[in-house]
């Protein structure tokens, strides 16, 4: 019962939580539950151990997919970054934006904390990822079970799309 | 099984079958039923061996269905309004039910025929006609929507109709009601000699399936009833059957079965489509719309058009020819060799089959027996092969195995006999529950038919599920046919009256179905490929919420500045680019539909806000666990009000 009872604060304040809404508004929410205040979320409700990685088990992660390696070169190709900014802004932005957590998580920076491999099997093969990779699964948790959508992009466009992240990353 | 025939052989004239009902028919169960079982058995993921194709009758869609399983896959709408997709509803699918006399929502869907190329089933279109706004569409067996259909004027029910020529050269439509043509007012009792029965012969564009209106063969007000195209040898004609030569305006259930003979119309349409080319017939008045979508735009069109060829029969000398056939028959069935025509006379116990060899030797010999109307009429005995007697009662339609034998359904006697072409004698009789219409075997009506399983289409149902009160669906009834004897292996209910069927391979378009739109291939006028595209625009009092969907959640999702008397359309395109990520959008108080939008597609409902207050949308289509989230609202004002019109997605206002 008692673990029940925790469960539902949790959930309860996911909910609270995913209203957003700023500062000025949340004082008159009269509905207040348990102690912590809402802008120390975003840290995620703590998740079992078993979907917990290191960082540097993170950095290398290929992921689970048609991708095994990807040649990256120490430039910019601007010609492939901007396809891959069309291709994101038509398929991905629904969910995704760069600076700041929508759906999904925010991409700014996530070429420093996943491999060009991960990044792009998770484009590809998003159903396989959510079930069996473990960042995968531990963002799905954390992404209020919002699964990563599969828009059926070609491999060329995914990695237009990692081209243009990287762009993003070097650039902010 | 023995006690059965010779109980229906005793029953003699005029007794149905229908009130039986009993119980101690087929299945013995036992090891015999376990093997039947297992015949239809497919293990929960396997798919069906054909898609089979049923008319819904009144309820004017084509539904389809798996077999052997018996399970319903799909509702294709056609010439009905179809709330459960919007189709009829939405702005773009209007269109589709337009016709000369305005808006139709409804239409009663007969004979599915599916498009062929040297005689085989070629999995390129399925065909199907409208009877009572006569009406003939075309469905694509690529998305399986309803992608065109055309009306046919100057004609009333349309039940001679959609044969297909076997390379889909033309699809045509008769008539069953003789009217009037052109219409007129005048007594209806001086109907005799004033009435004609029009032919519409529809030819087909190859690349598109467009269907053009070709020409009309003006024929003599009889009842016009089904129709098969000749193949093979016999590939260039056309047949139709008729009843009511009697030309009986009142009481036909009596009137129209006086003549003992009725006729089949002989028509050599690649002559009469010489004669066209050549500048032959007369253009006639006649108003007919012709409704097509386009998949690019994802948008209905309907051209009114005027005007059609009209030819007489007795111009193209040589092309059109009465055969007598025995009362007032129903189906017309051509054998896959092209070389037998059958003839089913539906208050008679005999089949009759006229041999095409025969045909041309007559009207080479002009072996006629009078005329009718100036239309020579071929002397019976000089065109007869055969006749099938089985001594059931009512046969009204035949289909082939392609193994050389023929499968006839008889009304009256309820059940379906099987006979060999050439000795024309009966090999097999099996009851049906109860009351069989038509039949279908997949590729029946083809050089090339797939001699495994016949489904009888039940006209009565009875006692053979849970009863579900006054009204019931019809019933259908799988056989194996691979052995001497048919077996019945399965009952299934069907939806609405389907009065004929189309099967086909299930590899023959299984791979070729589509899975989704491509986003970048959408071209309509409202689609937004992007959330950040997504706006609001006014105009007047018009208001077009360009929006979109992807899971879960719609963008704009807060909606600000509708009045009251405005006029909102929602233009919702899915995102998604994935197989069966379906959203809905549904809004509160709005007069019509909800739609649902197929990943990559864009559709469009209005609504026109009577209320002040903040009202709720949401998606219809259960598409991820947070699709209870998948909502938002629309702040309406009043008519005179100042709030700007402004919209949102995560507190992010634009306007």
């Amino acid at each position: 019962m008692k673990s029940l009872i925790k469960i539902s604060c949790i959930v309860l304040l996911g909910l609270l939580m995913a209203c957003g809404g700023n500062g000025e508004k949340k004082e008159k929410d009269p509905i207040k539950v348990g102690q912590q205040s809402r802008t120390e979320k975003k840290a995620e409700p703590k998740s079992s151990s078993s979907a917990e990685t290191t960082t540097e088990e993170d950095l290398a992660n290929l992921g689970i997919g048609p991708v095994n390696s990807v040649d990256i070169e120490e430039g910019i190709d601007q010609s492939l970054a901007n396809r891959g900014k069309e291709v994101f802004g038509n398929l991905c932005t629904a969910c995704h934006k760069m600076e700041k957590k929508f759906v999904g998580p925010s991409l700014i920076n996530v070429t420093d904390r996943r491999t060009p491999e991960w990044i792009m099997n998770m484009i590809l093969n998003p159903e396989e990822m959510i079930k069996k990779d473990p960042i995968a699964k531990r963002l799905l948790i954390e992404n209020n079970m919002a699964v990563m959508a599969n828009q059926n992009v070609s491999r060329e466009d995914a990695r237009a799309i990692l081209e243009y992240f990287r762009t993003y990353d070097k650039n902010n | 099984m023995k006690t059965i025939q010779k109980l229906l052989l005793g029953l003699g004239a005029g007794l149905l079958l229908i009130g039986c009902g009993n119980n101690s028919k087929e299945g013995s169960a036992g090891a015999m039923a376990s093997s039947n079982a297992e015949k239809v058995y497919l293990a929960p993921g396997e798919h069906d061996e054909f898609y089979a194709f049923m008319s819904g009758g009144y309820s004017g869609n084509l539904t389809v269905y798996g077999l052997p399983s018996g399970r319903m896959l799909k509702e294709i709408p056609v010439f009905s309004q179809f709330p459960t997709n919007g189709y009829g509803y939405s702005e773009e699918s209007k269109a589709m039910l337009n016709t000369s006399f305005g808006f139709v929502p409804w239409g009663d869907s007969h004979h599915p025929d599916i498009s062929q190329t040297n005689g085989e089933l070629d999995g390129r279109w399925i065909f199907i006609n409208e009877n009572n706004t006569p009406r003939v569409a075309r469905i694509s067996l690529t998305t399986f929507e309803t992608e065109e259909i055309i009306e046919l004027p100057n004609s009333a029910g349309n039940h001679a109709s959609s044969f297909v020529t076997e390379n889909t050269e033309y699809i045509v439509a008769g008539t069953r009601f003789a009217v009037p043509n052109p219409q007129r007012d005048m007594p209806i009792d001086e109907m005799k000699g004033e009435f004609k029965g029009p032919l519409s012969f529809i030819s087909i564009d190859q690349e598109h399936g467009h269907m053009n209106l070709e020409f009309q063969l003006n024929m003599p007000g009889f009842n016009y009833d089904l129709a098969h195209p000749g193949r093979d040898k016999s590939h260039g004609w056309f047949f139709f059957t008729s009843y009511n030569t009697e030309e009986a305006h009142t009481m036909q259930e009596v009137n129209a079965s006086q003549n003992d003979k009725d006729f089949i119309a002989a028509v050599n349409w690649q002559m009469i489509a010489e004669y066209i080319k050549n500048g032959g017939g007369t253009k006639v008045a006649g108003t007919y719309a012709h409704n097509t979508y386009d998949e690019s735009t994802m948008t209905a069109t309907t051209e009114m058009k005027q005007g059609v060829i009209s030819v007489d029969p007795r111009e193209v000398e040589g092309a059109v020819y009465y055969m007598p056939v025995p009362k007032s028959p129903h189906g017309l069935d051509v054998d896959p060799s092209g070389r037998y025509i059958i003839g089913n006379g539906k208050l008679s116990t005999q089949l009759s089959v006229y041999s095409f060899e025969k045909i041309q030797n007559a009207i080479q010999n002009k072996d006629f027996d009078g005329d009718a109307y100036g239309i020579p009429i071929l002397s019976f005995e000089s065109v007869l092969e055969g006749v099938v007697d089985s001594g059931g009662l009512g046969p009204l339609h035949t289909e082939f195995d392609g193994k050389g034998f023929g499968y006839t359904t008889y009304f009256i006697s309820s059940e379906v006999v099987k006979w060999e072409l050439g000795t024309w004698e009966v090999i097999d009789r099996q009851p049906s529950y109860y009351s069989v219409g038509h039949l279908m075997i997949p590729g029946g009506n083809s050089r090339n038919p797939y001699g495994k399983y016949m489904v009888s289409l039940n006209k009565i149902t009875k006692d053979r599920y849970l009863p579900t009160g006054p009204e019931l669906e019809h019933s259908a009834q799988l056989y194996d046919i691979t052995g001497e004897k048919m077996e019945l292996l399965l009952d299934f209910p069907t939806h609405g009256e389907p009065h004929y069927a189309a099967g086909i391979p299930a590899e023959k378009i299984k791979a070729q179905s589509k899975k989704y739109y491509e986003l970048e291939e959408n071209n309509h006028k409202y689609a937004v490929k992007n959330e950040a595209d997504t706006r609001l625009e006014r105009n007047g009092n018009e208001v077009h919420v360009y929006a979109t969907t992807v899971r879960s959640h719609f963008a704009p999702d807060n909606i600000e500045g509708i009045k009251v008397g405005d006029k909102v359309y929602f233009h919702i395109t899915n995102l998604e680019q994935d197989f069966d990520v379906p959203h809905g959008f549904a809004m509160i108080g709005a007069n019509t539909s909800e739609i649902l939008v197929m990943p990559g597609q864009t559709k469009t409902i209005i609504w026109e806000p009577k209320r002040e207050g903040v009202w709720p949308f949401y998606c219809t289509d259960f598409c991820s666990a947070l699709h209870q989230e998948m909502q938002g609202y629309v702040r309406v004002s009043a008519k005179n009000s100042n709030t700007k019109l402004r919209w949102s997605l995560d507190d992010e206002w634009k306007d």
